[in-house]
Formats: structure tokens, sequence, C-alpha cells
């Protein structure tokens, strides 16, 4: 049967028979970082691609249907535009913090994509804080995108920028509230105990009500950190031209474009891990026969499939509702999603002490 | 009471925005619904909607007739002047002499589509076509003549 893990024993195995041991953890420490970045180029090539097809059907057309089957090869077409392109950097800016900041965000992305488990046993690093260590790596973002306003010396960026950040923190709560409310039921923080708990079933089936609540709550939190529709007010086109990024051109523009896709699939990713058991397959109760069958498809696409299920959740979410001004932004957060949280981890809390979940 | 009127509001926008997500989940799930013409691909089937504006006609019948009657009401709505309407004087089998069109040049270069030529007219003479490819290697091909040559007042059209 297919899966990841038995690609990277072969090649663990390999390397550990012809090599000594340092130039084995060296070459691996490449192999991971070529794959980390193959896996973004394909992921942002692919989600731009995905955003502009679910994009033109829910607005009745049709989307980029020229180049290659169904347009497949179009986000390839416009990344080699982007690089061809001259990255300016203007006049008034500060130069070095400037071209710094899409690295940032970038840097901050691949960070944390460290202790996501992919499959069965395919794990980049296997911490036992996991959950709090991928929540407090991925809120450095916002630096980055200070960094981009503040340097680019321009109103429209600043604006971005202060939104962003006013946005970042204050939903950060209650993504990690909702976090939390997973974690009390699981009592790990690690990425691999909490897949593991859901042996017999996903947290979102488990965890009855509270755990569906604190998934909603966690995926409206996880969009508002992402700076995504209806939450794009740090990027407003409308508004602000393109927010934070207003001066980026060329590729330090596409990096801030990859990143914003690269943090989608993190977050969604995270969110298929605590609520639908990450790579572990549809496992119901003690049905050993049915749990059997599921076993058979490969973890990988268990996790790529409620990954992108995610994935399109949120993008569902763009095409069909209006952004938020600033003040309905932080009064959903500071009104409504964090009183709501709380109390549901209060709930949570309950369920877990009494052992009212399965 | 304030509790209530707080779960209130949160379900109620819970349902607004379910409902949103249903059109769109809709359109989502059925491709036929999708509008795009692929253009020029199905230049033969293509489907134009009834008010589309491509240019101004003036449509004639059988007997290379037309309804206009000269009256420059078009000329004075149109905005930014595409259409002159030059005037000729009819002897009548009476005798009288009657003014009548000679010459109604629209120029397309200058057309926005509008139509307020169109609402303008007392007689209906002319009407928006949906042709609406119009590039030509010469400029001077724009400026039209739409009343045809050797063609007369309709009968009756006062
Ligand atoms: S459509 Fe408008 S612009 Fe064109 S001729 Fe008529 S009034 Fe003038
Ligand atoms: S087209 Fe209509 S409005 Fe224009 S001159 Fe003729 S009758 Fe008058």
């Amino acid at each position: 049967m297919f899966s990841l893990e038995g690609i990277t024993k072969a090649i663990d195995t390999w390397l550990n028979a012809h090599f000594n041991s340092t130039v084995v953890l060296l070459a691996e420490c490449v192999l991971v970082g070529v794959a980390a970045i193959a896996l973004f180029a394909v992921l942002g090539l692919g989600l731009v691609w995905m955003e502009r097809k679910v994009a033109a059907v829910m607005q009745i057309r049709l989307g980029p249907n020229r180049l290659g089957p169904k347009g497949i090869f179009q986000t390839s077409a416009d990344t080699l535009k982007l690089i061809m392109k001259e990255g300016l950097t203007p006049d008034g800016a500060d130069k070095f913090l400037f071209n710094l900041a899409p690295f940032i965000v970038m840097i901050v992305a691949m960070l944390v994509l460290a202790p996501i488990s992919f499959a069965k046993n395919f794990q980049i690093w296997d911490i036992n804080i996991g959950v709090l260590y991928v929540s407090a790596v991925s809120s450095l973002s916002v630096i980055g995108i200070l960094m981009a306003g503040w340097s680019s010396n321009n109103k429209y960026s600043l604006l971005g920028a202060m939104r962003s950040g006013a946005q970042i923190v204050s939903y950060e709560l209650s993504a990690g509230l909702a976090i939390i409310s997973i974690v009390v039921l699981t009592g790990s923080l690690s990425i691999n105990d909490i897949i593991q708990s859901q042996q017999n079933g996903w947290w979102i089936f488990k965890g009855h009500i509270p755990a569906i609540i604190s998934f909603i709550i966690f995926i409206i939190a996880v969009t508002a950190e992402t700076n995504r529709a209806p939450f794009d007010l740090a990027e407003a086109e409308s508004e602000l031209t393109a927010g934070f990024h207003t001066e980026y051109s060329g590729m330090k523009f596409a990096l801030f474009f990859l990143a914003e896709y690269i943090n989608i699939f993190i977050v969604c990713s995270i969110g298929a891990t605590l609520f639908f058991g990450g790579w572990m397959p549809l496992h119901i109760g003690n049905w050993e026969a049915f749990n059997h069958i599921m076993d058979f498809i490969p973890s990988s696409i268990w996790f790529f499939g409620k990954t992108i299920f995610l994935i399109f959740l949120i993008m569902w979410f763009r095409w069909t509702f209006p952004r938020l001004r600033v003040d309905q932004l932080l009064n959903l957060e500071w009104k409504y999603l964090l009183p709501i949280s709380l109390f549901n981890l209060l709930l949570m809390t309950v369920v877990a002490i009494m052992g009212w979940h399965f | 009471m304030f509790l209530k009127e707080y779960i209130n509001d949160v379900l109620k926008a819970a349902k607004s925005l379910l409902t949103g997500m249903k059109v769109t989940g809709y359109y989502f799930t059925h491709r036929k619904e999708i509008i795009t013409e692929q253009y020029p691909d199905n230049r033969a089937t293509l489907q134009l909607a009834e008010r589309f504006r491509g240019e101004v006609v003036m449509p004639h019948d059988e007997n290379n007739q037309h309804a206009c009657t000269g009256c420059s009401a078009c000329e004075i709505a149109c905005p930014n002047g595409t259409i002159k309407i030059i005037n000729k004087f009819d002897i009548q089998p009476d005798g009288k002499k009657k003014k009548a069109i000679d010459t109604f040049v629209y120029h397309l270069e200058l057309c926005t589509m509008c139509g307020l030529c169109v609402e303008a007219c007392p007689t209906s003479a002319i009407k928006m076509a949906n042709t609406f490819e119009h590039s030509v290697f010469n400029r001077n091909q724009l400026t039209k003549r739409l009343n045809q040559p050797g063609s007369k007042i309709r009968e009756g059209v006062e």
C-alpha cells in the first residue's frame, strides 16, 4: 500500500547504509527543506488555481480555461510573469525593512509547517507542544505585515498594516480558545497525541455540541487571522488599494501572495488535525469491519482531503460574504466570539470532566 | 432579557449567513447555470441579450422605406454629437414643399451606445442593433449613412 512513511523509511535506511550519521543528518535536513519548498510551490500554484475556479463557478463564470486542461497552467504562467517583473523599492521606503518583510512572512509560514503531521508517521518535527508552537509562531506573521506597512512609507500600507495588527491580535484569542477546547478533551498539546486520541472517531463527532461550536469559532477566527474575505480589511482592494503590500511588485509581491495561501493551508491543516482527526481515517466507535475498510485509503489522502475540504469552506466564505467594517470586525470578536468561546470552553471542560464524550 | 436578544442575534446572523452560502453553494453544484459565452469559439451560436446595444441602425422595409421624418430630435438628444441630420425639401404632388431626410450621418466612432437617440425619436425610426464586431482598418469606414440610398419615408408617418 502506498504510504509516505515508506518513502522516508527507505531514504533513511539507504542513507544510513552509505554514509556516517552526521552526513545523514545534514542530507536529511536538506531533503526536508527541499520538500517543504516544493510543497509550497505546488500549494501556491494549486490553491490559487483552485481559488479562481471556485470563485468563477460561484459567480456563474468559467474561470481560467485557456492554458492547459481547465486552465491548470494559468497560475504557472502568472508566476513566470511575476518573476520577470521588476521588483521596485520606492524612494522613500525604509529599504532594509521593506525588502526583509516578505521573507519574514514567508519564513513564519515555513516554521509553522514543522509540527504538522501530513500522514501516519510523516512529520518534520514531532514536538510535544505542537499546538502551542503553531499558535505562537503563526501570530509572528503580523510582525512581517506591520514591517511591510511601516517601511513602505505609504498611508494605505500603514493603515492596512494597522488594521491587520488589530485583527490578528484580537482573533488570535478566540482561535486559541477554540484550540484549547480540543486540548481539554485530549489532555495533550502534541499533534500526534491529538490525532491518536481520535482513533475511535473524530472530535467533531465525539465532542457533541461544544466541539461543533468551537469548530465554527475556529474557522471564523482563522479566516480573520489569514486576512481572508470577509475579514480582508487589511488589504481591502476597494478602500486601501491593497493594504500593506500596495508598494510591492514582482517576486516580493508574489511572496506575500504565496504566504497568504500557505497560511490558509496551514490553518486548515490544523483545523483538520484538531477536529477531523488529521490523517486518521474515518473510524466509527468499534465497528471493526468498517474501520478496517477505511484504513485501506492511505493516510496522506485522508489528510489532504480534509484540509482541502476546509480550504474550500474558507473559499466559499470569501465568495459569499461582503466585507465587514473595522468596528463590526472588532465587535464580532470582542462581543460575540470571545464570550461564546469562553462559555464554550467551560462547557467543554464539564463534558471532559464528566466523561460525556465518547 | 439581554441574553435572549443576544442569542437571537447570533442565531439570526447564522441563519442569514447560511442563506447566503446556500445561494453560492447552489451555483457551485449546478454548472449548467454558468452564463459565460465563449466568444469567439461559439461565434456561430452566440446568444446576445435582447437589450444589448451594438450600434444605431435605421430599419427599412421591403419597399426601401423608413420612418424618419428628419425632425432632428435624435441629433439634439445625442450627448456627444454622433448624429448629423441633413435635410432636404421634397416637392409634394400638390406642389407644397415638405421637409424630409437627405442624409442621416452616424459617427460610430463617437457613439457611446447610450441609446438616448432611440428614446428621443418620436416615430421609432431608429433602434439599437446587437452587432458588435466593428473593427475596421480605416476610421472613415466608421462614419455611416443610416438611410439607404433612394429610400423614402413610409406613407402615413408624420
Ligand atoms: S446611442 Fe447615444 S451616443 Fe450613440 S448616437 Fe445615440 S444618443 Fe448619440
Ligand atoms: S431618426 Fe427619429 S428623431 Fe432622428 S431625425 Fe429621424 S425621426 Fe427624427
